[in-house]
């Protein structure tokens, strides 16, 4: 079939997934754009997406971002491709005798060979409450299996508190991992006795729940039928087969998928547990029709992981472009190597011993959240599981794919003696192994990466997609990469500078704090002519005053012109060069007598525009630089560091003072923690808040610091809240007893956070960075026995405060508050009189 | 770029002691119609003396170029942070430059203008 002089023949694909897109750009890459016009149907509005990372963007907690990074093709590869594109678009019936395909949008296509690939749901189980109407969900009941999926759960979860998910499967745990970041509490229920016992063991699952409840603060409930959801409207709770329940106000349901096969039943395929194909993916009832990915069966095998889906789309691709006629599938085995809610996970054909005379090796610590086992049958590895520690992983996977032969002490499959090194072990691998499991990059693809000009790790990952997915593999892609730099003769480049502190000097921030002190560095300059043979940098100054401040305090050598102008007349610049003014108002709290006051310095200095700002202050904006230092002594209050890169404010509540639902004093604590840390030096500015109950007036739940009373003087402590450019929800640290603690705690994050984060990082950035669990560790745990010296420093940065606005009594430099832009009529220089003066300086 | 021909009624103007601007900073002066950025070099990297001048406003928004930080071979515009080169006045980050005055030290004075003849 031809049309207008196009030769090629009609190529439909029903399905856009991971499956679909794989097997066209095999088929591209195979010459088949010249046999082939192709045609894509795609239920979903979008391109080709990785729905491995669906896991990854629930997870990162912040709307949209990260979602690019997700698409596989883009709508534009499909032009590119000259590949037509019907996205959004359902195919609903296949006449195979007249040979078309007919779409719920009302288009027929005309195909010469078709491939379904049409994947697989969401099984709902059937449960009272899970269903509005034949078609509506009960608002608050997701599934967790598509793009709009993951963003509606996003999306409501925002506002919601607590989570059930139906299911302790992979997707189960990922699900419950994502909600927990959002700062939901989250239940996993499974009703069998096992987390993910398709992959683990008994013994091995134990470890994982562990992991799960104590790192992570997931609930998990095993050995438990939940027969219904309670909703009043929206989801309520989850109900179970003995009377009890659990609160939640969303459920996620991950207890299991099945193949999307009614395409095929309709058309007259042959369905079993999907549409059954032969060894060259063709369906067995029509030789112009393959199958491919979840919604294909092959010898009795339905799979759901991606790796197999590479080989099949392989295969389909050999057979229909030619390529390889003789090409054929003979199912996969079943090994696999992912991240689940953070935790390493591999795992390879069977669990258990079957056999009498099978070797069994287990190695198990629970603490650490380790598992290995190996089963071994006739000097074969026939199945092994590694949780928490996969270090061993490219050893095992090739004995496992190539049946190797093993060495004698079994215990050298689970740990590294004095066996090869990492190195050798990557120069071991063969070729065709699989690297990356998400992306289907096998280590012939790293190499000849290398090979082709690309020396540094993040190049070949963003070259080959290699590490894209769940990230598993990344320590074995830079092991392979290195490795294969090396046997080039080459060294691997490193893009160091993206983690130097500044880029003048070649150091991260700890390694440059202590070169600062191990040589007495006080003052910016010292900093330059010890560390920087080419000279100053401007724009290096402004981050180095900051690390000098806080790791000198009182003992730093102040040099004015490495401060930025903010700093060097204390008030924020504005477009037109004047400035504004926020004196502090500690916890937003003021008197009649400083409004008074403010009042009357607007009006004697014409202050054009005084404004509340978000911060709970009042800002006078349009201030001349002269005018600062009368401002400030007519003010007759403290600096507010609404213009540093410092501690700026804490937003308060009302609290238990007047508000009838306060179950903390969070004004106090509010006012208490801005004069305890008020204009503190910090990478990037800080903002606090205190909000008296959890509905959170004061927003400290998207500050960089916020605590929020639960009662009984009993505070939760968030980190990492933003509510500017990024918008996220803090993650809670832990929570504290009593005000003192509460002070205390916010000092030593404040601390670690200004010894660690990079210039201008941002809390929202340094905590997902650093990580909630390591903070935890480091912060809250004291596991490297930390806290005490952060506690002294913060001390000491705390004793060393002295307001700036004391300063304009007495100029620190000459001409410090004079006018830099001709904003009012300027003084002339008297013409060729030689006693001239600046401008604006007037006395 | 070289510096453009200096308004003839600003040459050898005095704008006064050179201690008038702090080591590292830039103050601003009003010389004839013309407002002007005086640089005082912490470091002389390039050669020409501690003092440079260019015009007083950022050509991108206005910004105080006398309130910019600076090294030894740039100054940065506090407003959006362009940066312009203090030898030639070039800017490095946008689509324009400023123009650059000869300014000297002389008896403890600053001096704008080329070095009189002889």
């Amino acid at each position: 079939m031809t049309r207008d002089g196009d030769a090629r023949a009609e190529l439909v694909v029903v399905g856009n997934g991971m499956a679909g897109a794989r097997a066209v750009e095999e088929i591209l890459a195979r010459g088949g754009g010249q046999r082939f016009r192709i045609t894509m149907f795609g239920d979903e509005p979008y391109g080709n997406y990785n729905r491995i990372m669906l896991s990854s963007v629930l997870a990162r907690n912040g709307a949209d971002a990260g979602t690019d990074e997700i698409y596989l093709n883009p709508v534009e590869w499909y032009a590119e491709n000259d590949i037509t594109l019907h996205a959004g678009v359902r195919v609903v019936r296949v006449d195979r005798f007249a040979r078309k395909v007919f779409a719920d949008d009302g288009t027929v296509s005309s195909y010469d060979k078709l491939i379904i690939s049409t994947g697989s749901r969401t099984f709902f189980p059937p449960m009272d409450g899970m269903w509005v109407d034949d078609r509506t969900l009960t608002p608050g009941v997701f599934g967790f299996r598509t793009l709009d999926d993951t963003r509606a759960m996003i999306d409501y979860a925002q506002d919601r508190r607590s989570a059930v998910v139906i299911g302790g499967g992979l997707l189960g745990l990922e699900a419950a991992y994502g909600l927990a970041r959002h700062g939901l509490e989250v239940h996993v229920v499974q009703s069998g006795p096992v987390l993910m016992n398709q992959q683990l063991d008994e013994e091995a699952g134990a470890i994982l729940r562990r992991v799960v409840e104590r790192r992570l603060g997931i609930g998990v409930h095993t050995g438990q039928r939940p027969t219904a959801i309670r909703t009043t409207g929206s989801v309520t709770g989850v109900v179970f087969g003995d009377g009890s329940a659990i609160d939640a106000e969303m459920v996620v349901v991950t207890a299991g998928i099945r193949p999307n096969v009614g395409l095929g039943v309709v058309s007259g395929l042959s369905v079993e547990r999907a549409i059954v194909t032969d060894d060259q993916m063709r369906t067995v009832d029509d030789p112009d029709i393959y199958a491919v990915g979840e919604c294909a069966q092959h010898r009795g095998e339905v799979y759901g992981l991606v790796a197999p889906l590479w080989e099949q789309a392989t295969v389909l691709a050999d057979h229909l472009t030619g390529a390889d006629p003789s090409a054929a599938y003979h199912g996969s085995r079943n090994a696999t190597k992912l991240k689940v809610a953070g935790v390493d996970l591999a795992s390879m054909g069977i669990k258990r011993p079957e056999r009498d005379d099978d070797e069994f090796v287990r190695f198990s610590e629970p603490r650490r959240g380790v598992y290995k086992s190996v089963v071994v049958r006739d000097g074969r590895l026939v199945g092994a599981t590694l949780l928490g520690d996969i270090g061993k992983v490219a050893f095992l996977t090739q004995s496992f794919d190539r049946g190797l032969p093993l060495p004698e002490e079994r215990v050298e499959l689970l740990f590294s003696l004095a066996g090869p090194s990492q190195a050798q072990g990557a120069a071991e691998m063969d070729d065709s192994v699989q690297v990356c499991n998400c992306n289907g990059v096998a280590k012939g693809e790293l190499v000849g990466c290398v090979a082709g000009g690309t020396h540094s790790v993040t190049g070949v990952m963003a070259a080959t997609r290699a590490g894209k997915g769940c990230g598993a593999c990344k320590s074995l892609v830079t092991q392979i990469v290195e490795w294969a730099v090396e046997q080039g003769g080459g060294a691997v480049d490193v893009d160091q500078s993206a983690s130097w502190y500044v880029p003048s000097i070649p150091l991260e921030k700890p390694a440059l704090i202590e070169t600062i002190r191990a040589q007495n560095l006080r003052s910016v300059s010292a900093v330059f002519t010890a560390l920087v043979p080419e000279g100053e940098d401007a724009g290096s100054k402004m981050p180095l005053a900051s690390l000098l401040k806080t790791v000198w305090g009182a003992d730093y050598v102040d040099e004015r012109d490495a401060r930025f102008i903010n700093d060097r007349v204390h008030g924020n610049i504005q477009r037109d060069g004047t400035f504004s003014v926020v004196p502090r108002m500690s916890g937003g709290v003021t008197t009649s007598a400083e409004l008074r006051r403010i009042a009357d310095v607007a009006d004697r200095f014409a202050i054009p525009m005084i404004k509340v700002t978000g911060g709970q202050r009042i800002d006078l904006l349009g201030v001349r630089k002269e005018d600062l230092p009368a401002v400030w002594a007519e003010l007759d209050m403290p600096s507010g560091y609404a213009y540093g890169k410092t501690m700026r404010t804490v937003k308060t509540c009302v609290g238990t003072d007047f508000c009838r639902y306060g179950l903390g004093d969070s004004t106090r604590l509010g006012i208490d923690m801005e004069e305890r840390y008020k204009g503190l030096e910090s990478p990037a500015k800080l903002k606090l808040a205190v909000a008296g109950c959890p509905r959170n007036c004061s927003e400290a739940m998207v500050k960089d610091i916020g605590l929020v009373a639960v009662g009984e003087d009993r505070w939760e402590v968030y980190v990492g809240g933003a509510s500017g450019a990024s918008v996220r929800k803090g993650d809670v640290l832990t929570v504290v007893d009593g005000h003192a603690e509460a002070l205390r705690l916010t000092g030593t994050f404040m601390q670690y956070y200004r010894e660690n984060a990079r210039w201008l990082e941002r809390t929202y950035d340094f905590v997902p960075r650093i990580g909630l669990d390591e903070l935890k560790a480091i912060l809250v745990q004291d596991r490297d026995g930390l806290v005490a010296g952060l506690d002294e420093r913060m001390q000491a940065s705390v004793d060393g405060y002295h307001d700036p606005w004391l300063d304009g009594r007495e100029p620190a430099t000459p001409g410090q508050f004079q006018n830099s832009l001709p904003l009012i009529v300027l003084p002339q220089v008297p013409v060729r009189d030689g006693s001239s003066s600046p401008t604006g300086a007037q006395p | 770029m070289s510096a453009p021909e200096m308004p003839a009624q600003v040459s050898g103007l005095r704008l006064g002691p050179v201690e008038s601007i702090p080591v590292g900073e830039g103050r601003a002066f009003a010389a004839g119609d013309e407002q002007v950025a005086v640089f005082r070099l912490r470091g002389d990297d390039v050669g020409g003396g501690p003092l440079r001048a260019m015009q007083a406003a950022c050509p991108h928004a206005g910004g105080p170029l006398a309130d910019g930080q600076l090294d030894g071979r740039k100054v940065v515009c506090p407003l959006h942070n362009h940066v312009f080169s203090l030898v030639d006045g070039s800017c490095s980050s946008g689509d324009f430059a400023v123009r650059m005055y000869p300014v000297r030290a002389e008896d403890g004075q600053i001096v704008l203008g080329d070095r009189p003849a002889g």
